[in-house]
């Protein structure tokens, strides 16, 4: 592993002197204005990439793109597997609490909400880069602001769009099958969640908070059960949390004892929920990626009779970005992988059923016509969600929400 | 001269990082650790700690698990080895039990999973057509709040470990001779070997029953597969904390890492209690001329759990091996619907890497620590005993705090030192990754390997190096040219202990490889997250049978080098 790291201070200056910015830069991060530069700096370079790992498609989608940066920018990606996005983040403050300030062992970091949150109040990433990587435009986030805000923040350029994710619920058409071989209707809201599951006992479930699904069924929850959600999209110091979530544990309380394992034990993850889906445990599930049932499907993980939909009042959606560690030893190759990412064949590629299946962050509807080609969805996959229901989404409430839902729900439901 | 200096190494590479981590633990665990703003010493951690919805819960489960799990396999192991005897079954049983201790805990977690799940093996094999499910049952089975399933996860584990230990030590006993003297006296065999034999046998294998607690009570791995949730116990939630955003959650995560350290010692004073207690009462037991009670009873035990256990473990792997290649798989249908190989063809171009990476780091690792048992072992042999002119005691002695030292990795809980190992290396710059986690992997396939191997070095006849130096060989000569190749097949199989054990460890991996290094069992761990069990299925098999065929080289090669020296072929 070959890095660059001034040896002393006066090579250093020797080489400001001679006008080697580009040389010197690499501990204080490249210029990214000149693109070109960026790119030649970026050649040869490995980049850590530290990304969730919970998901085979997931995992074959950032090979493919490391084979694709090899190929084209001579840039070698290492996927680093994490089975936690908030092991990084703690790894990286470490570093930094380690005065570890120009070696660090993370280059690239996809992530969202709380955990970008954190490490924007740490002061842990490099930037800001965004709007400088050429195919940010694609995104036009004058006309998509959640392209440019995360969890209500807004990301001031220390992120870059990767993909869009959004609260899909799915279930077996053949298990609500009554006996009139009607499907009968699965619930439409929250309030008909609770109707349901009292009908249905033992067959839906929520991740176990402090999951990150598991903390948005929460939040999906609140904002539908509170009558004024403005509080919710401001920091939670500015409200009465007791009072303003108070309806939320009311329909807990009511709905837990009629979860699976009558609410004494919660499912691991999301993914965890599609396995239980798949065993037959559940009969209703929810997912944070709206492809994911018809890509079970596929993968003979879920029944052919699987449906998609999402709640009438529209389920909460947000964007997952990745964003370049302030320590990062190879900033402008994350920054080559963080545009490439935003290219419209990687973002295509990204979509495609068979691949992934994660929506694309950029405004298709303004590409030209043969690059939007390249993003037609297939309609005729039943277990797919219909494109127009996706238009239902409701934003983020502020990340502080999260963690002090999540530290409410512990301490009223762990060791009960 | 450098024979001489092997002790202090071994000791020094031991003792010198878990010393060294646990300092950097326990002064974060008092709210000093300047980088992070700590500049002064404070009970704020500890009041923290306590404040954690569940504490108590996971404090007792962690404390319940170490000593149940130990109690349950140490009995069935007595039991076993009183009731067996020169039969089919028995001799089966023993070469069964032994892949087991190959086996990753993970792995064997994941296939007692998928066995006992409500929706798993067990309930499709007798759905619907005896118990009526149509659905897979709502049934906390996996995961349950009293740690059960946690427990039975790792007495499959533990229970090989034990009965391995325990033949490996026999032959000092001079067992059967002992058993024919009490049968001479009208003892029944199984009573006559538990009078008899297990109290000599049990102080032997005291050190790994202690492992035992100590492993049990801060399982990382199978604790988060098995282990309750609401709350998990006490090292999954150190894991959480340590891994949190929030860095003041470090304090807490530190002082978390001393409670488990109290945790698991409370573990064994308790234990070394109840040894105290069955002493005394077992004393009475001993003596008081019962020559048959319940005889049968103790035979029947014994010998049906190891059963169980020997299956269970077969089973599970069998499921994991039927996930590997499963199709759609509705619930109360025994196979699946369909089979494919589609889950082994996604895997395995991402499986090259990871299983090199294994490899690369199992065989340095073992490599590293049969140099310094072989090393420390040899200079025993030509120095340590006769050292001790003035009085054959001293020898034994200074071999027993040597083994004690040894047994230190495996009774300090990984969870306790290792991140304090981590901190203390990010703050030395030292960042050669590979080279941290061999070093790291040494710490635990070196006890391990020195265990299995010293031994067979001891009983070593001495007669045949004396023979050797007769002939005028060196003392090099006689290591290299008599020893080394007479003890090819304990040598082999103490390899294929350390690559095991170094193919399964997940936290030091994890940890000092920067999440960098990615091996089997890191990839299988963090696959599970995504709780697919096909996918998990096939990376579990995998790090199931890297040590497998290990033990199978280790097996297969002496027989094959020495077919002509029956008595070199090792295993009988």
């Amino acid at each position: 592993m070959s890095r660059y790291r001034p040896a002393h201070l006066a090579t250093a200056l020797v080489c400001v002197f001679l006008g080697l910015a580009s040389a010197t830069s690499l501990a204080a991060g490249p210029v990214p204005d000149d693109w070109q530069a960026v790119r030649e700096q970026a050649r040869g370079q490995t980049v850590y990439w530290n990304a969730w790992a919970g998901d085979t498609r997931t995992n074959g989608y950032i090979a493919w793109v490391a084979e694709q940066m090899a190929e084209t920018h001579g840039v070698e990606v290492v996927h680093v597997k994490l089975d936690d996005t908030s092991t990084a983040v703690s790894r990286v403050i470490a570093e930094k609490a380690a005065d570890n300030l120009d070696d660090g062992s993370i280059d690239l970091i996809w992530l969202n909400g709380e955990n970008f949150a954190a490490m924007r109040e740490h002061d842990l990433l490099y930037g800001p880069f965004a709007e400088t990587l050429p195919n940010f435009a694609l995104t036009r986030p004058a006309n998509n602001p959640e392209m440019v805000t995360d969890f209500t923040l807004p990301t001031e350029g220390f992120e870059s769009p990767w993909g869009k994710a959004q609260i899909t619920f799915y279930y077996d058409s053949d298990e609500l099958r009554g006996d009139s071989q009607e499907v009968k209707s699965p619930p439409d809201s929250i309030e008909a969640l609770l109707d349901w599951s009292r009908a249905n006992p033992g067959r839906f479930s929520y991740p176990r908070i402090p999951d990150f699904t598991g903390s948005t069924f929460l939040k999906q929850a609140l904002i539908a059960l509170v009558d004024d959600r403005q509080p919710l999209y401001a920091p939670v110091e500015e409200s009465d949390f007791a009072k303003v979530t108070a309806p939320l544990w009311d329909y807990l309380d009511a709905l837990h004892p009629h979860l699976w394992r009558g609410g004494r034990q919660f499912p691991d993850s999301g993914p965890a929920l599609r396995s239980l889906m798949g065993a037959g445990e559940l009969s209703l599930a929810f997912t944070f990626y709206p492809s994911e049932p018809a890509a079970a499907v596929a993968d003979f993980e879920l029944p052919a009779s699987t449906r998609s939909y999402v709640l009438d009042d529209g389920t909460l959606g947000n964007v997952h970005f990745v964003a370049i560690p302030f320590n990062s030893p190879h900033k402008a190759g994350a920054l080559v992988l963080a545009d490439f990412l935003l290219s419209p064949v990687a973002q295509a590629h990204k979509q495609d059923l068979a691949v992934w299946g994660d929506r694309t962050v950029l405004d298709v509807a303004h590409l030209d016509d043969a690059t939007r080609r390249l993003f037609t969805v297939d309609a005729n996959n039943a277990a797919m969600l219909a494109p127009e229901a996706l238009s239902r989404t409701l934003p983020e409430p502020h990340p502080s929400w999260m963690t002090a839902l999540q530290e409410a729900w512990q301490s009223r439901y762990v060791a009960r | 001269m450098w024979l001489r200096l092997t002790p202090f190494v071994i000791v020094a590479v031991l003792v010198g990082p878990i010393l060294a981590g646990v300092a950097m633990v326990l002064l974060p665990a008092f709210g000093y650790l300047p980088t992070l703003g700590g500049e002064t010493f404070s009970l704020a951690p500890w009041r923290e700690l306590l404040a954690q919805p569940g504490l108590a819960r996971s404090v007792g489960i962690s404390l319940a698990s170490g000593l149940l799990t130990t109690a349950v396999s140490l009995v069935v192991v007595l039991l076993f080895l009183a009731a067996a005897a020169d039969t089919r079954l028995d001799h089966w049983l023993r070469r069964a039990v032994s892949p087991l201790l190959a086996l990753p805990h993970a792995a064997a977690a994941f296939g007692l999973a998928f066995l006992i799940a409500p929706s798993g093996l067990l309930a499709r094999l007798f759905s619907p057509w005896m118990t009526g499910w149509e659905r897979p049952p709502d049934l906390l089975i996996v995961q349950d709040s009293w740690g059960l399933s946690l427990m039975a996860g790792l007495i499959i584990k533990e229970l090989p470990f034990l009965l391995l230990m325990s033949l490996a030590a026999l032959p000092q006993l001079d067992a059967p001779r002992r058993v024919a003297l009490a049968r001479s006296l009208g003892y029944r065999p199984t009573i006559a070997w538990l009078k008899g034999v297990a109290p000599a046998l049990y102080p032997l294998i005291r050190l790994p029953i202690y492992a035992v607690i100590a492993f049990a009570t801060s399982v990382v791995d199978v604790a988060m597969i098995l282990g309750p949730t609401l709350p998990p116990t006490l090292a999954v939630s150190i894991l959480e904390w340590f891994h949190d955003p929030d860095l003041g959650k470090r304090f807490l995560a530190s002082a978390g890492a001393v409670l488990q350290l109290g945790v698991t010692l409370a573990a064994l004073l308790i234990w070394w209690w109840l040894e105290c207690l069955a002493r005394r009462l077992g004393r009475r037991w001993v003596v008081n001329g019962q020559r048959r009670g319940g005889e049968r009873w103790l035979r029947l035990t014994g010998r049906s759990f190891l059963i169980t256990t020997t299956l269970t473990a077969g089973l599970g792997l069998g499921g994991l091996a039927l996930y590997s290649v499963a199709g759609f798989w509705r619930f109360p249908e025994a196979l699946p619907t369909t089979l494919t190989l589609g889950h082994w063809q996604s895997a395995l171009p991402a499986l090259s890497s990871p299983v090199t990476t294994s490899l690369i780091i199992a065989a340095s690792a073992t490599l590293l620590a049969m140099l310094l048992t072989l090393a420390a072992l040899e200079n025993e042999q030509r120095h340590g005993r006769r050292a001790g002119k003035n009085g054959a005691a001293t020898a034994p002695n200074r071999r027993v705090t040597a083994m004690t030292l040894l047994y230190l990795p495996l009774i300090v809980p990984q969870i306790a030192f290792l991140f304090g190992l981590v901190v203390l290396l990010e703050s030395l710059e030292i960042r050669a990754r590979l080279a941290l986690v061999i070093f790291a992997h040494l710490l635990f396939v070196l006890p391990y390997v020195f265990l299995s191997m010293a031994e067979s070095y001891r009983r070593f006849d001495p007669r045949w190096t004396r023979l050797a130096l007769t002939l005028g060989h060196s003392p090099n000569g006689a290591f290299w040219r008599v020893r080394l190749p007479m003890l090819l097949a304990p040598l082999l199989t103490a390899a294929a202990v350390g690559m095991a054990v170094s193919i399964g460890q997940y936290l030091p991996t994890q940890l000092l490889g920067a999440g960098r290094i990615s091996t089997v069992t890191t990839e299988a761990v963090s696959l599970a997250s995504g709780g697919n069990r096909r996918v998990t299925g096939v990376w579990a098999l995998v790090q199931a049978t890297l040590p497998l065929l290990g033990f199978i080289i280790a097996m297969g090669l002496p027989r094959l080098l020495w077919s002509n020296r029956r008595g070199m072929q090792g295993a009988q």
